[in-house]
Protein backbone atom coordinates (compact mmCIF):
# COMPACT_ATOMS: atom_id res chain seq x y z
CA UNK A 1 0.00 0.00 0.00
CA UNK A 2 1.41 3.63 -1.39
CA UNK A 3 2.36 6.53 1.57
CA UNK A 4 -0.97 7.97 0.12
CA UNK A 5 -3.75 5.15 -0.24
CA UNK A 6 -3.38 5.02 3.25
CA UNK A 7 -4.48 8.77 3.69
CA UNK A 8 -7.85 8.02 1.79
CA UNK A 9 -10.88 6.61 3.59
CA UNK A 10 -14.28 5.97 2.55
CA UNK A 11 -16.40 8.87 3.95
CA UNK A 12 -18.30 8.00 7.48
CA UNK A 13 -20.86 6.46 6.65
CA UNK A 14 -24.19 7.02 8.68
CA UNK A 15 -26.66 4.35 8.54
CA UNK A 16 -30.55 4.47 6.79
CA UNK A 17 -29.09 8.12 5.18
CA UNK A 18 -29.08 6.20 2.02
CA UNK A 19 -32.52 5.08 2.29
CA UNK A 20 -33.58 9.00 3.24
CA UNK A 21 -31.41 10.29 0.43
CA UNK A 22 -33.65 7.90 -1.93
CA UNK A 23 -36.69 9.14 -0.51
CA UNK A 24 -36.09 12.13 -0.26
CA UNK A 25 -35.01 12.60 -4.10
CA UNK A 26 -37.96 10.31 -5.29
CA UNK A 27 -40.13 12.98 -3.20
CA UNK A 28 -38.48 15.83 -4.65
CA UNK A 29 -38.71 14.57 -8.25
CA UNK A 30 -42.23 15.18 -7.92
CA UNK A 31 -42.83 17.99 -5.42
CA UNK A 32 -40.40 20.36 -7.85
CA UNK A 33 -43.04 19.49 -11.08
CA UNK A 34 -46.27 19.64 -8.26
CA UNK A 35 -48.04 21.73 -11.16
CA UNK A 36 -48.12 18.69 -12.87
CA UNK A 37 -48.23 15.78 -10.55
CA UNK A 38 -50.18 17.33 -7.75
CA UNK A 39 -51.96 20.00 -9.90
CA UNK A 40 -53.21 18.63 -12.59
CA UNK A 41 -54.69 15.49 -11.13
CA UNK A 42 -56.42 17.27 -8.30
CA UNK A 43 -57.79 19.72 -11.07
CA UNK A 44 -59.16 16.06 -12.53
CA UNK A 45 -60.83 15.04 -9.92
CA UNK A 46 -62.64 18.29 -9.48
CA UNK A 47 -64.30 18.24 -13.12
CA UNK A 48 -65.47 14.49 -12.26
CA UNK A 49 -66.98 15.84 -9.26
CA UNK A 50 -68.49 18.89 -10.90
CA UNK A 51 -69.77 16.80 -14.02
CA UNK A 52 -71.07 13.84 -11.97
CA UNK A 53 -72.91 15.78 -9.16
CA UNK A 54 -74.61 18.26 -11.33
CA UNK A 55 -76.12 15.50 -13.57
CA UNK A 56 -76.94 13.12 -10.47
CA UNK A 57 -77.01 14.51 -6.98
CA UNK A 58 -80.54 14.88 -7.04
CA UNK A 59 -81.64 12.38 -8.71
CA UNK A 60 -79.06 9.13 -6.52
CA UNK A 61 -79.09 8.77 -2.87
CA UNK A 62 -76.80 6.03 -1.58
CA UNK A 63 -76.85 3.79 1.74
CA UNK A 64 -79.92 5.49 2.56
CA UNK A 65 -79.98 9.24 3.09
CA UNK A 66 -76.37 10.18 1.61
CA UNK A 67 -76.06 12.58 -1.27
CA UNK A 68 -74.53 11.42 -4.66
CA UNK A 69 -72.20 14.19 -4.40
CA UNK A 70 -70.89 13.28 -0.89
CA UNK A 71 -70.74 9.41 -1.61
CA UNK A 72 -69.00 10.46 -4.33
CA UNK A 73 -66.05 12.13 -2.86
CA UNK A 74 -63.92 9.62 -1.06
CA UNK A 75 -64.08 7.36 -3.86
CA UNK A 76 -62.72 10.18 -6.54
CA UNK A 77 -60.08 11.25 -3.33
CA UNK A 78 -59.43 6.89 -3.29
CA UNK A 79 -58.78 6.82 -7.34
CA UNK A 80 -57.04 10.24 -7.26
CA UNK A 81 -54.50 8.70 -4.32
CA UNK A 82 -54.23 5.47 -6.30
CA UNK A 83 -53.53 6.09 -10.07
CA UNK A 84 -50.99 8.68 -8.66
CA UNK A 85 -49.33 6.29 -6.15
CA UNK A 86 -49.15 4.24 -9.39
CA UNK A 87 -47.80 6.96 -11.79
CA UNK A 88 -45.28 8.44 -9.01
CA UNK A 89 -43.08 4.88 -9.19
CA UNK A 90 -43.95 3.59 -12.62
CA UNK A 91 -43.04 6.77 -14.21
CA UNK A 92 -39.51 7.72 -11.86
CA UNK A 93 -38.62 3.94 -12.73
CA UNK A 94 -38.65 4.43 -16.23
CA UNK A 95 -37.83 7.70 -16.91
CA UNK A 96 -34.90 6.77 -15.39
CA UNK A 97 -34.10 3.71 -16.94
CA UNK A 98 -34.71 4.99 -20.53
CA UNK A 99 -32.36 8.21 -19.68
CA UNK A 100 -29.64 5.74 -17.95
CA UNK A 101 -29.48 7.83 -14.44
CA UNK A 102 -30.54 4.79 -12.64
CA UNK A 103 -27.13 4.13 -12.46
CA UNK A 104 -26.76 6.39 -9.95
CA UNK A 105 -29.21 4.38 -7.68
CA UNK A 106 -27.76 0.86 -8.76
CA UNK A 107 -24.27 2.11 -8.05
CA UNK A 108 -24.22 2.84 -4.40
CA UNK A 109 -24.73 0.38 -1.62
CA UNK A 110 -28.42 0.69 -1.40
CA UNK A 111 -30.20 -2.85 -0.49
CA UNK A 112 -32.83 -3.64 -2.50
CA UNK A 113 -35.12 -3.47 0.46
CA UNK A 114 -34.37 0.18 0.68
CA UNK A 115 -34.95 0.71 -3.12
CA UNK A 116 -38.45 -0.73 -2.62
CA UNK A 117 -38.89 1.19 0.58
CA UNK A 118 -38.36 4.35 -0.67
CA UNK A 119 -39.88 4.50 -3.92
CA UNK A 120 -43.36 2.90 -2.72
CA UNK A 121 -42.96 5.31 0.70
CA UNK A 122 -42.62 8.57 -2.08
CA UNK A 123 -45.77 6.93 -4.08
CA UNK A 124 -47.62 6.72 -0.87
CA UNK A 125 -46.62 10.68 -0.08
CA UNK A 126 -47.36 11.43 -3.55
CA UNK A 127 -50.95 9.82 -3.45
CA UNK A 128 -51.71 11.51 0.17
CA UNK A 129 -50.84 14.91 -1.07
CA UNK A 130 -52.74 14.60 -4.17
CA UNK A 131 -55.65 12.93 -1.70
CA UNK A 132 -56.29 15.83 0.66
CA UNK A 133 -55.86 17.96 -2.31
CA UNK A 134 -59.28 16.62 -3.58
CA UNK A 135 -60.53 16.70 -0.49
CA UNK A 136 -59.73 20.36 0.24
CA UNK A 137 -61.40 21.42 -2.90
CA UNK A 138 -64.08 19.64 -2.78
CA UNK A 139 -64.98 21.33 0.23
CA UNK A 140 -67.16 24.04 -0.84
CA UNK A 141 -69.22 21.75 -2.68
CA UNK A 142 -70.35 19.08 -0.41
CA UNK A 143 -70.15 18.80 3.63
CA UNK A 144 -68.06 15.78 4.63
CA UNK A 145 -67.53 14.20 8.17
CA UNK A 146 -64.86 11.37 9.07
CA UNK A 147 -66.83 8.80 10.90
CA UNK A 148 -63.71 6.68 11.14
CA UNK A 149 -60.20 9.11 10.14
CA UNK A 150 -57.87 6.32 11.46
CA UNK A 151 -59.81 3.78 8.62
CA UNK A 152 -59.72 6.19 6.18
CA UNK A 153 -55.87 6.35 6.68
CA UNK A 154 -55.36 3.27 6.79
CA UNK A 155 -56.95 2.36 3.37
CA UNK A 156 -54.78 5.44 1.84
CA UNK A 157 -52.06 4.17 3.33
CA UNK A 158 -52.48 0.42 2.33
CA UNK A 159 -54.02 1.53 -1.31
CA UNK A 160 -50.81 4.08 -2.10
CA UNK A 161 -48.49 0.99 -0.68
CA UNK A 162 -50.32 -1.48 -3.51
CA UNK A 163 -50.08 0.84 -6.27
CA UNK A 164 -46.85 2.18 -5.31
CA UNK A 165 -45.57 -1.90 -5.32
CA UNK A 166 -47.57 -1.85 -8.73
CA UNK A 167 -46.05 0.87 -10.01
CA UNK A 168 -42.38 -0.20 -9.30
CA UNK A 169 -43.50 -4.21 -11.32
CA UNK A 170 -44.63 -1.69 -14.21
CA UNK A 171 -41.64 0.46 -14.27
CA UNK A 172 -39.02 -2.06 -13.92
CA UNK A 173 -40.75 -4.64 -16.52
CA UNK A 174 -41.38 -1.83 -18.91
CA UNK A 175 -38.56 -0.81 -21.57
CA UNK A 176 -40.53 1.56 -23.27
CA UNK A 177 -42.90 4.39 -22.20
CA UNK A 178 -45.91 2.70 -24.05
CA UNK A 179 -45.85 -0.85 -22.48
CA UNK A 180 -45.94 1.35 -19.29
CA UNK A 181 -48.96 3.11 -20.79
CA UNK A 182 -50.77 -0.41 -21.41
CA UNK A 183 -50.35 -1.57 -18.23
CA UNK A 184 -51.94 2.34 -17.39
CA UNK A 185 -54.42 1.98 -19.76
CA UNK A 186 -55.75 -1.71 -20.00
CA UNK A 187 -54.96 -2.75 -16.18
CA UNK A 188 -55.19 0.21 -13.88
CA UNK A 189 -57.70 3.04 -15.33
CA UNK A 190 -60.04 -0.11 -15.70
CA UNK A 191 -59.85 -1.54 -12.27
CA UNK A 192 -59.97 1.77 -10.81
CA UNK A 193 -62.85 3.13 -12.61
CA UNK A 194 -64.80 -0.47 -12.33
CA UNK A 195 -63.91 -0.37 -8.58
CA UNK A 196 -67.40 1.37 -7.17
CA UNK A 197 -65.70 5.17 -7.43
CA UNK A 198 -69.22 6.59 -9.40
CA UNK A 199 -71.60 3.88 -8.26
CA UNK A 200 -72.84 1.35 -5.39
CA UNK A 201 -72.50 -1.85 -6.23
CA UNK A 202 -75.58 -3.11 -4.47
CA UNK A 203 -77.11 -0.66 -7.96
CA UNK A 204 -75.74 -2.92 -10.27
CA UNK A 205 -76.84 -6.61 -11.23
CA UNK A 206 -76.00 -9.34 -9.39
CA UNK A 207 -73.65 -10.98 -11.94
CA UNK A 208 -71.32 -7.28 -11.84
CA UNK A 209 -71.41 -7.07 -8.12
CA UNK A 210 -69.89 -10.54 -8.38
CA UNK A 211 -67.82 -9.66 -10.74
CA UNK A 212 -67.01 -6.14 -8.38
CA UNK A 213 -65.50 -8.56 -5.53
CA UNK A 214 -62.89 -9.92 -8.02
CA UNK A 215 -61.50 -6.77 -8.20
CA UNK A 216 -58.97 -5.53 -5.34
CA UNK A 217 -59.77 -1.81 -6.01
CA UNK A 218 -63.03 -2.13 -5.08
CA UNK A 219 -61.75 -3.34 -1.70
CA UNK A 220 -60.23 -0.10 -1.28
CA UNK A 221 -62.70 1.88 -2.37
CA UNK A 222 -65.03 0.64 -0.27
CA UNK A 223 -63.09 0.20 2.66
CA UNK A 224 -62.07 4.00 2.24
CA UNK A 225 -65.60 5.44 1.76
CA UNK A 226 -66.25 3.59 5.32
CA UNK A 227 -64.33 5.40 7.06
CA UNK A 228 -66.19 8.64 5.97
CA UNK A 229 -69.51 7.37 6.43
CA UNK A 230 -68.92 4.11 8.63
CA UNK A 231 -71.30 2.28 5.68
CA UNK A 232 -69.90 0.66 2.80
CA UNK A 233 -71.36 -2.13 0.60
CA UNK A 234 -68.65 -5.07 2.52
CA UNK A 235 -67.84 -5.09 5.52
CA UNK A 236 -64.31 -3.20 6.32
CA UNK A 237 -62.69 -5.93 7.94
CA UNK A 238 -63.18 -7.99 4.96
CA UNK A 239 -61.95 -5.11 2.48
CA UNK A 240 -58.95 -4.37 5.40
CA UNK A 241 -58.41 -8.33 5.18
CA UNK A 242 -58.49 -8.33 1.06
CA UNK A 243 -56.43 -5.31 1.04
CA UNK A 244 -53.65 -6.70 3.05
CA UNK A 245 -53.02 -9.53 1.65
CA UNK A 246 -52.69 -7.95 -1.55
CA UNK A 247 -50.01 -5.18 -0.27
CA UNK A 248 -47.89 -8.73 0.88
CA UNK A 249 -48.64 -10.35 -2.32
CA UNK A 250 -47.27 -7.80 -4.03
CA UNK A 251 -44.37 -6.39 -1.90
CA UNK A 252 -43.47 -9.82 -1.90
CA UNK A 253 -43.41 -9.91 -5.63
CA UNK A 254 -41.41 -6.35 -5.99
CA UNK A 255 -39.03 -7.64 -3.25
CA UNK A 256 -38.69 -10.99 -4.91
CA UNK A 257 -37.98 -8.90 -8.11
CA UNK A 258 -35.60 -6.31 -7.34
CA UNK A 259 -33.56 -9.11 -5.60
CA UNK A 260 -32.97 -10.87 -8.24
CA UNK A 261 -32.05 -7.68 -9.83
CA UNK A 262 -34.77 -8.29 -12.78
CA UNK A 263 -33.96 -5.97 -15.49
CA UNK A 264 -31.91 -3.91 -13.29
CA UNK A 265 -28.73 -6.09 -13.11
CA UNK A 266 -28.24 -8.11 -15.83
CA UNK B 1 0.53 -8.81 2.35
CA UNK B 2 -1.49 -5.78 0.96
CA UNK B 3 -4.86 -6.47 -0.43
CA UNK B 4 -5.42 -5.68 -4.19
CA UNK B 5 -7.29 -2.81 -5.41
CA UNK B 6 -9.44 -5.33 -7.43
CA UNK B 7 -9.00 -8.69 -7.53
CA UNK B 8 -11.10 -10.70 -10.69
CA UNK B 9 -10.51 -14.43 -10.30
CA UNK B 10 -12.32 -16.97 -12.87
CA UNK B 11 -15.03 -14.59 -13.58
CA UNK B 12 -17.42 -15.60 -16.37
CA UNK B 13 -20.45 -14.05 -17.73
CA UNK B 14 -22.72 -15.30 -20.49
CA UNK B 15 -25.21 -13.43 -22.68
CA UNK B 16 -27.56 -16.50 -23.73
CA UNK B 17 -25.21 -18.35 -26.41
CA UNK B 18 -22.70 -15.11 -26.33
CA UNK B 19 -19.66 -15.89 -23.97
CA UNK B 20 -19.16 -12.19 -22.59
CA UNK B 21 -16.24 -12.94 -20.01
CA UNK B 22 -14.41 -16.25 -20.61
CA UNK B 23 -12.81 -17.06 -17.07
CA UNK B 24 -10.78 -13.81 -16.33
CA UNK B 25 -8.50 -13.07 -13.81
CA UNK B 26 -6.87 -10.29 -13.01
CA UNK B 27 -5.46 -8.87 -9.86
CA UNK B 28 -4.55 -4.89 -10.01
CA UNK B 29 -2.47 -3.30 -7.05
CA UNK B 30 -3.48 -0.39 -4.81
CA UNK B 31 -2.52 2.64 -6.44
CA UNK B 32 -2.07 1.30 -9.81
CA UNK B 33 -3.05 3.43 -13.33
CA UNK B 34 -4.16 0.63 -14.89
CA UNK B 35 -5.36 0.35 -18.56
CA UNK B 36 -8.10 -1.93 -19.37
CA UNK B 37 -8.13 -2.19 -23.24
CA UNK B 38 -10.25 -4.26 -26.12
CA UNK B 39 -12.07 -3.52 -29.16
CA UNK B 40 -15.67 -3.08 -29.19
CA UNK B 41 -17.56 -6.83 -27.67
CA UNK B 42 -14.06 -7.69 -25.94
CA UNK B 43 -15.77 -7.45 -22.76
CA UNK B 44 -14.78 -4.34 -21.35
CA UNK B 45 -17.86 -2.73 -20.01
CA UNK B 46 -18.95 -6.78 -18.77
CA UNK B 47 -16.10 -6.48 -16.85
CA UNK B 48 -16.30 -3.07 -14.94
CA UNK B 49 -20.57 -3.42 -14.55
CA UNK B 50 -19.33 -6.24 -12.64
CA UNK B 51 -17.18 -4.75 -10.44
CA UNK B 52 -19.98 -2.23 -9.56
CA UNK B 53 -22.56 -4.80 -9.18
CA UNK B 54 -24.84 -4.14 -12.15
CA UNK B 55 -24.02 -7.22 -13.62
CA UNK B 56 -23.92 -10.36 -12.18
CA UNK B 57 -21.37 -13.09 -13.30
CA UNK B 58 -21.92 -16.54 -13.78
CA UNK B 59 -19.07 -17.64 -11.83
CA UNK B 60 -16.06 -16.60 -10.41
CA UNK B 61 -15.93 -13.88 -7.51
CA UNK B 62 -14.96 -10.27 -7.68
CA UNK B 63 -13.12 -8.24 -4.73
CA UNK B 64 -12.79 -4.70 -4.29
CA UNK B 65 -10.60 -4.07 -1.65
CA UNK B 66 -11.12 -6.95 -0.10
CA UNK B 67 -14.93 -6.88 -0.04
CA UNK B 68 -16.59 -9.44 -2.46
CA UNK B 69 -18.70 -7.66 -4.77
CA UNK B 70 -21.68 -10.03 -4.11
CA UNK B 71 -21.42 -10.78 -0.51
CA UNK B 72 -20.22 -7.97 1.11
CA UNK B 73 -21.39 -5.56 -1.44
CA UNK B 74 -22.04 -2.68 0.79
CA UNK B 75 -17.89 -2.38 1.38
CA UNK B 76 -17.23 -3.33 -2.17
CA UNK B 77 -19.56 -0.47 -3.23
CA UNK B 78 -18.00 1.94 -0.52
CA UNK B 79 -14.92 1.59 -2.10
CA UNK B 80 -15.83 2.05 -5.61
CA UNK B 81 -16.65 5.00 -7.75
CA UNK B 82 -17.38 4.76 -11.51
CA UNK B 83 -17.66 7.39 -14.17
CA UNK B 84 -20.31 5.87 -16.75
CA UNK B 85 -19.51 6.05 -20.62
CA UNK B 86 -23.41 7.51 -21.13
CA UNK B 87 -23.77 11.18 -20.12
CA UNK B 88 -26.60 10.41 -18.08
CA UNK B 89 -28.37 13.05 -16.07
CA UNK B 90 -30.98 13.37 -13.45
CA UNK B 91 -32.77 16.59 -15.17
CA UNK B 92 -34.55 17.50 -11.73
CA UNK B 93 -31.43 18.54 -9.87
CA UNK B 94 -28.90 21.01 -10.41
CA UNK B 95 -24.92 20.11 -9.57
CA UNK B 96 -24.87 20.92 -5.82
CA UNK B 97 -27.67 19.08 -4.98
CA UNK B 98 -27.19 15.99 -7.49
CA UNK B 99 -23.79 15.84 -5.79
CA UNK B 100 -25.63 15.97 -2.33
CA UNK B 101 -27.98 13.20 -3.67
CA UNK B 102 -25.12 10.93 -4.58
CA UNK B 103 -22.96 11.60 -1.08
CA UNK B 104 -26.34 10.45 0.72
CA UNK B 105 -26.90 7.19 -1.34
CA UNK B 106 -23.69 6.05 0.06
CA UNK B 107 -24.79 7.05 3.42
CA UNK B 108 -22.75 10.60 4.08
CA UNK B 109 -24.29 13.79 5.14
CA UNK B 110 -22.81 16.87 5.29
CA UNK B 111 -20.53 16.38 2.87
CA UNK B 112 -20.45 19.98 1.34
CA UNK B 113 -16.89 20.97 2.05
CA UNK B 114 -15.55 17.66 -0.15
CA UNK B 115 -18.18 18.76 -2.50
CA UNK B 116 -16.54 22.58 -2.53
CA UNK B 117 -12.98 20.95 -3.19
CA UNK B 118 -14.50 18.43 -6.21
CA UNK B 119 -16.27 21.13 -7.88
CA UNK B 120 -13.38 23.20 -7.60
CA UNK B 121 -11.02 20.80 -9.17
CA UNK B 122 -13.35 19.96 -12.25
CA UNK B 123 -13.52 24.23 -12.45
CA UNK B 124 -17.40 23.76 -11.37
CA UNK B 125 -17.87 26.24 -9.23
CA UNK B 126 -19.29 28.76 -11.11
CA UNK B 127 -22.03 25.88 -11.78
CA UNK B 128 -22.91 24.61 -8.89
CA UNK B 129 -26.21 26.28 -9.19
CA UNK B 130 -26.65 25.26 -12.60
CA UNK B 131 -29.70 22.35 -13.79
CA UNK B 132 -27.92 19.67 -15.24
CA UNK B 133 -30.07 20.70 -18.23
CA UNK B 134 -28.22 23.58 -18.77
CA UNK B 135 -24.69 21.99 -19.05
CA UNK B 136 -22.39 21.24 -21.92
CA UNK B 137 -21.24 18.09 -23.22
CA UNK B 138 -17.93 18.87 -21.30
CA UNK B 139 -19.40 19.80 -18.07
CA UNK B 140 -21.55 17.01 -17.90
CA UNK B 141 -18.71 14.90 -18.47
CA UNK B 142 -17.17 16.56 -15.16
CA UNK B 143 -20.04 16.29 -13.60
CA UNK B 144 -20.30 12.64 -13.44
CA UNK B 145 -16.60 12.34 -12.36
CA UNK B 146 -17.36 14.47 -9.17
CA UNK B 147 -20.34 12.11 -8.80
CA UNK B 148 -18.02 9.30 -8.71
CA UNK B 149 -15.61 10.74 -6.67
CA UNK B 150 -18.03 12.29 -3.69
CA UNK B 151 -17.81 9.25 -0.86
CA UNK B 152 -13.62 9.69 -1.57
CA UNK B 153 -13.31 5.75 -3.11
CA UNK B 154 -10.01 4.46 -2.93
CA UNK B 155 -10.77 2.66 -6.25
CA UNK B 156 -11.94 4.60 -9.44
CA UNK B 157 -12.99 3.49 -12.55
CA UNK B 158 -13.71 5.36 -15.89
CA UNK B 159 -15.11 3.79 -18.66
CA UNK B 160 -14.69 5.51 -21.71
CA UNK B 161 -14.47 9.14 -20.04
CA UNK B 162 -12.90 11.15 -23.17
CA UNK B 163 -15.34 10.03 -25.76
CA UNK B 164 -16.69 12.91 -27.19
CA UNK B 165 -14.74 15.13 -25.27
CA UNK B 166 -12.74 17.86 -26.71
CA UNK B 167 -8.68 17.76 -26.25
CA UNK B 168 -8.61 21.27 -23.59
CA UNK B 169 -11.39 18.80 -21.50
CA UNK B 170 -9.43 16.10 -22.01
CA UNK B 171 -5.97 17.40 -21.38
CA UNK B 172 -7.77 18.95 -17.72
CA UNK B 173 -9.09 15.66 -17.33
CA UNK B 174 -6.31 13.62 -17.32
CA UNK B 175 -4.14 16.19 -14.97
CA UNK B 176 -7.04 15.57 -12.44
CA UNK B 177 -7.17 11.82 -12.52
CA UNK B 178 -2.91 11.99 -12.70
CA UNK B 179 -3.64 13.93 -9.42
CA UNK B 180 -5.93 11.35 -8.12
CA UNK B 181 -3.66 8.56 -8.47
CA UNK B 182 -0.61 10.72 -7.10
CA UNK B 183 -3.02 11.31 -4.00
CA UNK B 184 -2.61 7.28 -3.81
CA UNK B 185 -6.14 6.69 -5.62
CA UNK B 186 -6.18 3.34 -8.02
CA UNK B 187 -7.28 4.10 -11.18
CA UNK B 188 -9.00 1.52 -14.05
CA UNK B 189 -9.66 3.53 -17.54
CA UNK B 190 -10.76 1.97 -20.28
CA UNK B 191 -10.59 4.06 -23.60
CA UNK B 192 -10.35 3.67 -27.22
CA UNK B 193 -7.30 6.22 -27.35
CA UNK B 194 -4.37 4.06 -26.98
CA UNK B 195 -1.79 6.67 -27.08
CA UNK B 196 -3.87 8.05 -24.07
CA UNK B 197 -3.36 4.54 -22.56
CA UNK B 198 0.06 4.63 -23.22
CA UNK B 199 0.74 8.05 -21.58
CA UNK B 200 -1.36 7.20 -18.50
CA UNK B 201 -1.15 3.38 -17.56
CA UNK B 202 1.71 1.67 -15.92
CA UNK B 203 0.15 -1.61 -16.39
CA UNK B 204 -2.18 -3.08 -18.96
CA UNK B 205 -4.51 -5.45 -19.66
CA UNK B 206 -5.74 -6.24 -23.13
CA UNK B 207 -9.35 -8.16 -23.69
CA UNK B 208 -10.30 -10.21 -26.65
CA UNK B 209 -13.56 -12.21 -26.20
CA UNK B 210 -13.96 -12.01 -22.74
CA UNK B 211 -10.20 -13.39 -21.96
CA UNK B 212 -7.68 -11.38 -21.14
CA UNK B 213 -4.82 -12.05 -24.01
CA UNK B 214 -1.95 -9.80 -22.83
CA UNK B 215 -1.47 -8.24 -19.33
CA UNK B 216 1.88 -6.72 -18.47
CA UNK B 217 3.51 -3.06 -17.67
CA UNK B 218 3.07 -0.43 -20.82
CA UNK B 219 6.87 -0.68 -20.97
CA UNK B 220 6.96 -4.34 -21.03
CA UNK B 221 4.28 -4.64 -23.62
CA UNK B 222 5.99 -2.24 -25.90
CA UNK B 223 9.11 -3.83 -25.49
CA UNK B 224 7.90 -7.86 -26.08
CA UNK B 225 4.85 -7.08 -29.00
CA UNK B 226 6.03 -4.10 -30.85
CA UNK B 227 9.02 -3.34 -32.95
CA UNK B 228 10.76 0.10 -33.98
CA UNK B 229 10.41 1.05 -37.70
CA UNK B 230 12.79 3.11 -40.03
CA UNK B 231 10.84 4.86 -42.74
CA UNK B 232 12.58 5.96 -45.76
CA UNK B 233 11.48 7.62 -48.60
CA UNK B 234 14.02 6.08 -51.80
CA UNK B 235 14.72 7.87 -55.21
CA UNK B 236 15.11 4.08 -56.59
CA UNK B 237 12.54 2.48 -54.79
CA UNK B 238 12.32 -0.61 -56.81
CA UNK B 239 16.00 -1.27 -55.86
CA UNK B 240 15.06 -2.40 -52.41
CA UNK B 241 12.65 -5.22 -53.57
CA UNK B 242 13.84 -7.99 -51.71
CA UNK B 243 14.77 -6.49 -48.59
CA UNK B 244 11.38 -6.85 -46.29
CA UNK B 245 10.16 -3.46 -46.56
CA UNK B 246 6.94 -2.47 -46.77
CA UNK B 247 5.17 0.52 -48.91
CA UNK B 248 2.96 2.60 -46.60
CA UNK B 249 1.26 6.25 -47.28
CA UNK B 250 3.27 8.96 -48.74
CA UNK B 251 5.65 6.66 -50.32
CA UNK B 252 7.21 5.77 -47.57
CA UNK B 253 8.62 2.48 -47.33
CA UNK B 254 8.86 1.10 -43.83
CA UNK B 255 11.35 -1.75 -42.38
CA UNK B 256 10.72 -2.88 -38.97
CA UNK B 257 13.31 -3.87 -36.37
CA UNK B 258 13.93 -5.07 -32.45
CA UNK B 259 17.18 -3.73 -32.14
CA UNK B 260 18.94 -0.54 -32.92
CA UNK B 261 22.31 -2.33 -33.92
CA UNK B 262 19.94 -3.78 -37.26
CA UNK B 263 19.42 -0.11 -38.28
CA UNK B 264 23.00 -0.09 -39.53
CA UNK B 265 22.96 -2.96 -41.33
CA UNK B 266 19.62 -2.31 -42.74
CA UNK B 267 20.95 1.42 -44.43
CA UNK B 268 24.31 -0.51 -45.19
CA UNK B 269 21.92 -2.91 -47.35
CA UNK B 270 20.34 0.01 -48.90
CA UNK B 271 23.55 1.62 -49.67
CA UNK B 272 24.69 -1.37 -51.29
CA UNK B 273 21.93 -1.73 -53.37
CA UNK B 274 22.04 2.16 -54.89
CA UNK B 275 18.03 3.38 -53.56
CA UNK B 276 18.97 6.79 -53.12
CA UNK B 277 17.94 7.62 -49.68
CA UNK B 278 16.25 11.30 -49.82
CA UNK B 279 14.80 11.31 -46.36
CA UNK B 280 14.47 8.83 -42.75
CA UNK B 281 12.35 8.58 -39.97
CA UNK B 282 13.04 6.78 -37.09
CA UNK B 283 9.37 5.05 -35.37
CA UNK B 284 8.84 4.10 -31.92
CA UNK B 285 7.04 1.37 -31.02
CA UNK B 286 3.95 2.37 -29.67
CA UNK B 287 0.94 1.03 -28.13
CA UNK B 288 -1.69 1.08 -31.61
CA UNK B 289 1.02 -1.54 -32.47
CA UNK B 290 1.25 -3.43 -29.76
CA UNK B 291 -2.89 -3.45 -29.73
CA UNK B 292 -2.64 -4.63 -33.43
CA UNK B 293 -0.41 -7.48 -33.02
CA UNK B 294 -1.67 -8.46 -29.69
CA UNK B 295 -5.47 -9.00 -31.45
CA UNK B 296 -4.26 -10.26 -34.47
CA UNK B 297 -2.54 -13.20 -32.50
CA UNK B 298 -4.67 -16.06 -32.64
Amino acid sequence: MTEHSRLIKVGRVVPWVGFRTLLYKEVMRFWKVSFQTVMAPVLNAVLFLLIFSHVLDRHVTVYGDIGYTAFLVPGLVMMSLLQNAFANSSSSLIQSKITGNIIFVMLPPLSYREFYAAYVIASILRGLFVGVGVLLVSVPFVELHMAYPLWVLMFAVLGGAILGSLGVIAGIWADKFDQLAAFQNFLIMPLTMLSGVFYSIHSLPQVWQDVSHANPFFFMIDGFRYGFFGQSDVSPWLSLGVVSICFVLLAAITLAMLARGYKLRA
Amino acid sequence: MTIPAIRIASVTKHYGQLQALGGVDLDIEQGEFFGLLGPNGAGKTTLISSLAGLVRPDGGTIEIMGHDVVTDYRNARRNLGVVPQELVFDPFFNVRELLRIQSGYFGIRGNDDWIDEILASLDLTAKAGSNMRSLSGGMKRRVLVAQALVHRPPVIVLDEPTAGVDVELRQGLWQFVRKLNRDGHTIVLTTHYLEEAEALCGRIAMLKAGKVVALDTTDNLLRRFATHSLRVRLERPEAVQGLGGAVVEGGWIEFGFESFDQVEQLLARLREAGAGMSEMQLGEPDLERVFIEVMNRD
